[in-house]
């Protein structure tokens, strides 16, 4: 076993170094003491197969592949991990579960482990020793995660998004800095478009973006889809007011919004015909690394999302947890590895790898280097804080994930502001379909 | 021992003439010559089809397997607007698409198939967009039509023919037409180079004669040329509907079903509930909703078209 140890630690270290994006000897002599003294010690001969989404950030992906070298060699267990996009993980980890088998852990979006509750092993005390020792959880990851008072999983990260704008543009249109409520950003954004620097966001059939702004402008307004007991409430006044915002924000975007998929704001806003648009952080870190775009970089600023009238923030970001199956042979090197990876060592590490893309669920890391290393950094660190769990105050789980992913929201509006419907309308719709999902 | 060797001996015996029968008997040897092609089909045809089916009669989701619940789906469909808006945007798409690749392609075939210069390589280059892959047709259309980098929108206001962008993929009507035109674009190589080869083989000594009898070129194509390319037309046009009206790609690819909802196919819809949203028995139902359809379009145009009287040379009723 010692030898087999060694050996391994050796191989992990010469994979890592050849990667380049090392911490060199420190990582593993960290990863071998905490295996030492770490609550779970994983079983001899253990083996995990772990899935997760495919990066987007290169960094991240090295971060996270170092970590699980080092957590090889420090415990001896066999890691074999693999990356699947988006829209495939949660059927793969939907059908692990069914058929009991193939996979140990997996990293998914929004509420994944709330799929299968049934088939996840509880991660209390997982959830306890972190929480305790960073801080605690914030809001919206342990609702994510929690059914009743289990842990199905653990909220690893948060996918932020925030407002991206040009302050140019808005030191033009008279605004010194981004608005803080709904009626400042209306008239932000008329401004805009009057000087000919309009502002955008996705009205089509864009999951992420689409949905996210969405959500903001309806939770915002104190509408919801469904209520506490998953009551369908979208046919209110409430969801009115929001769409006559919605609408008067419409007309002062950018045109041709409706037809906007995830990458769209990206590519206008970095074209220089865009000059406000919420996103993640990709579109400042894409302009960074472009030597062309210098100028654009320095003129790009990230602001919170405004807060509407109800009060307080009503963000939609996206949660990242992590969950192992309880068919798993080795639930202790599970535990181990996901404690593990959310230690200060790796973490703070990651979250740099990761350039602001991830986002922390333990409030102890508001802290990291990461989020004082460019200033522009520093609104993602909230992301976590400020969000609602997607299914805003309904239950979490598989009906309020359907409702996302079949743009129930994302088409009311859109329904709304190109004109296809009126406000009752395009609520009956809204409201229709939710009826087909919460059945 | 003798008594027991007897009757063993005689089933033998029986045995022996029923194979040696069986042996002879040519529809049993054609029959195993028929197992690959029938077992293909079973497995890779017939089971999905069924089994597409029966989901729709559960509540199945993605990685989970669902209970019956008879028309549940179906009933659900019944009134949903977004399911009969995607029923006819396919209608709509299928009909308007297939009449434009027929004509298009009737008229490229009847243009290639005249003596011109560099024939052989004009009839290839008809071919190029049925070569390249669909996705990447489709994508070029995406960027063609973007709504801020459109090249139409650009050309029209370096002209300055216009002044702002055209809302191609953001406008109801613009995006329905918009994706017409990319499958017609697709679409046409196939009717026109399978006309094409239903034109080469009239026999020209028809044309001759009805030329000596004072035909006109039009009396040409309407009474030599259209019946003898019935049949040919008949089987292109219903490979033509079919692939239409099962279109996916192009539209994922350019709108995602976008604007509200406007392009939504019955397929792309039938793929973002099943997979997308992860209700497969909703999704299912929505797929099986199409086979009524596409069983009418080979009716019409087996029934309609290809008259088989007429292909033995009886009269035309």
């Amino acid at each position: 076993m010692q030898d087999f140890t060694r050996r391994s630690l050796l191989q992990g270290g010469t994979a890592l170094a050849a990667t380049g994006m090392l911490t060199g000897p420190a990582l593993f002599d960290f990863a071998k003491a905490w295996a030492q003294s770490a609550p779970w010690k994983a079983e001899p001969g253990a083996k995990l197969t772990v899935m997760r989404w495919k990066r987007f950030v290169p960094a991240e992906d090295d971060a996270f592949n170092a970590m699980v070298a080092a957590f090889k060699a420090a415990t001896g267990t066999e890691m074999n991990t693999f990356s699947e996009s988006f829209e495939d993980v949660q059927p793969k980890a939907s059908v692990a579960a069914n058929t009991g088998s193939g996979l140990d852990l997996a990293w998914g979006l929004h509420t994944l482990p709330q799929l299968f509750p049934t088939k996840v092993l509880k991660m209390n005390d997982v959830a306890d020793y972190l929480g305790n020792k960073y801080g605690g959880w914030t809001d919206a990851a342990a609702k994510t995660c929690k059914l009743g008072n289990d842990w199905l999983g653990i909220p690893v990260a948060t996918n932020g998004g925030y407002m991206t704008y040009r302050k140019s543009a808005l030191d033009k249109a008279g605004f010194k800095e981004f608005p803080k409520d709904f009626p400042g950003f209306l008239e932000m954004c008329k401004a805009l478009k009057a000087n000919n620097t309009p502002a955008g966001f996705a009205l089509g059939h864009a999951s992420g973006d689409g949905n996210s702004w969405l959500h903001w402008v309806l939770w915002g307004h104190g509408a919801y889809t469904v209520d506490q007991n998953d009551k369908i409430v979208i046919n209110s006044p409430e969801t009115a007011k929001a769409l006559e915002y919605c609408k008067a924000l419409y007309d002062s975007f950018i045109p041709g919004t409706a037809s906007w998929n995830d990458s769209s704001n990206n590519k206008a806003y970095l074209a220089g015909e865009l000059y406000c648009t919420a996103n993640g952080i990709s579109i400042y870190v894409a302009a960074k690394n472009d030597a062309s775009k210098k100028e654009l970089t320095e003129d790009t600023y990230h602001a919170l999302w405004p807060v509407g009238p109800v009060g307080k923030p009503t963000e939609l970001q996206l949660a990242l947890p992590i969950l192992a199956f309880n068919f798993t042979k080795y639930p202790n090197a599970a535990k181990a590895f996901v404690a593990f990876m959310l230690e200060k060592e790796n973490y703070e590490k990651w979250l740099a790898g990761a350039q602001g893309y991830l986002t922390q669920t333990l409030n102890a890391y508001e802290s990291a280097p990461i989020w004082t290393a460019d200033p522009k950094n520093a609104v993602f660190s909230q992301a976590s804080k400020r969000t609602l769990p997607a299914s805003g105050i309904g239950t979490v789980g598989e009906k309020a994930a359907t409702a996302i992913a079949d743009f129930i929201v994302v088409d009311m509006f859109a329904n709304y502001c190109t004109g296809a419907k009126d406000v009752k309308g395009a609520m009956a719709e809204a409201e229709r379909q939710l009826k087909r999902i919460y059945r | 021992m003798a008594d027991v060797a007897i009757p063993r001996a005689k089933p033998q015996m029986t045995e022996a003439g029923a194979w040696a029968q069986l042996k002879h008997n040519r529809n049993w040897l054609g029959f195993w010559f028929m197992v690959p092609a029938m077992v293909f089909l079973i497995f890779f045809l017939a089971y999905p089809l069924g089994l597409g089916i029966w989901l729709s009669f559960t509540d199945t989701r993605i990685g989970r397997v669902g209970h019956f619940i008879a028309f549940e789906n179906y009933e659900w469909l019944w009134d949903d607007s977004i399911f009969w808006l995607s029923v006819f945007n396919t209608l709509l798409y299928t009909f308007v698409a297939s009449a434009f690749k027929f004509g298009i392609g009737l008229y490229l075939a009847l243009l290639l198939n005249e003596h011109m210069p560099f024939k052989a390589m004009l009839r290839a280059m008809v071919l190029i967009p049925f070569i390249v892959p669909t996705v990447l047709s489709a994508l070029a259309f995406w960027w063609i039509f973007d709504s801020q980098f459109s090249i139409i929108s650009w050309s029209l206001k370096q002209l300055g023919l216009i002044n702002q962008n055209i809302n191609f993929l953001g406008d109801t009507t613009w995006a329905r037409i918009c994706v017409i035109f990319a499958n017609i674009w697709r679409g046409v190589p196939f009717v026109a180079i399978t006309l094409l080869a239903g034109l080469q083989t009239v026999s020209p000594s028809l044309y001759e004669a009805a030329t000596l009898d004072g035909a006109t070129r039009w009396q040409n194509f309407r009474y030599i040329t259209y019946p003898l390319l019935t049949p040919i037309i008949a089987v292109v046009m219903t490979f033509s509907v079919l692939f239409t009206f099962t279109d996916f790609q192009l539209i994922w690819a350019m709108t995602r079903g976008g604007p509200v909802n406007a392009t939504h196919l019955m397929a792309t819809l039938s793929y973002q509930r099943a997979i997308i949203a992860g209700q497969l028995g909703e999704g299912a139902a929505i797929s099986s909703a199409m086979i009524p359809f596409l069983l009418a379009a080979i009716m019409v145009s087996w029934f309609g078209l290809q008259r088989r009287k007429w292909q033995q040379g009886e009269s035309n009723d």
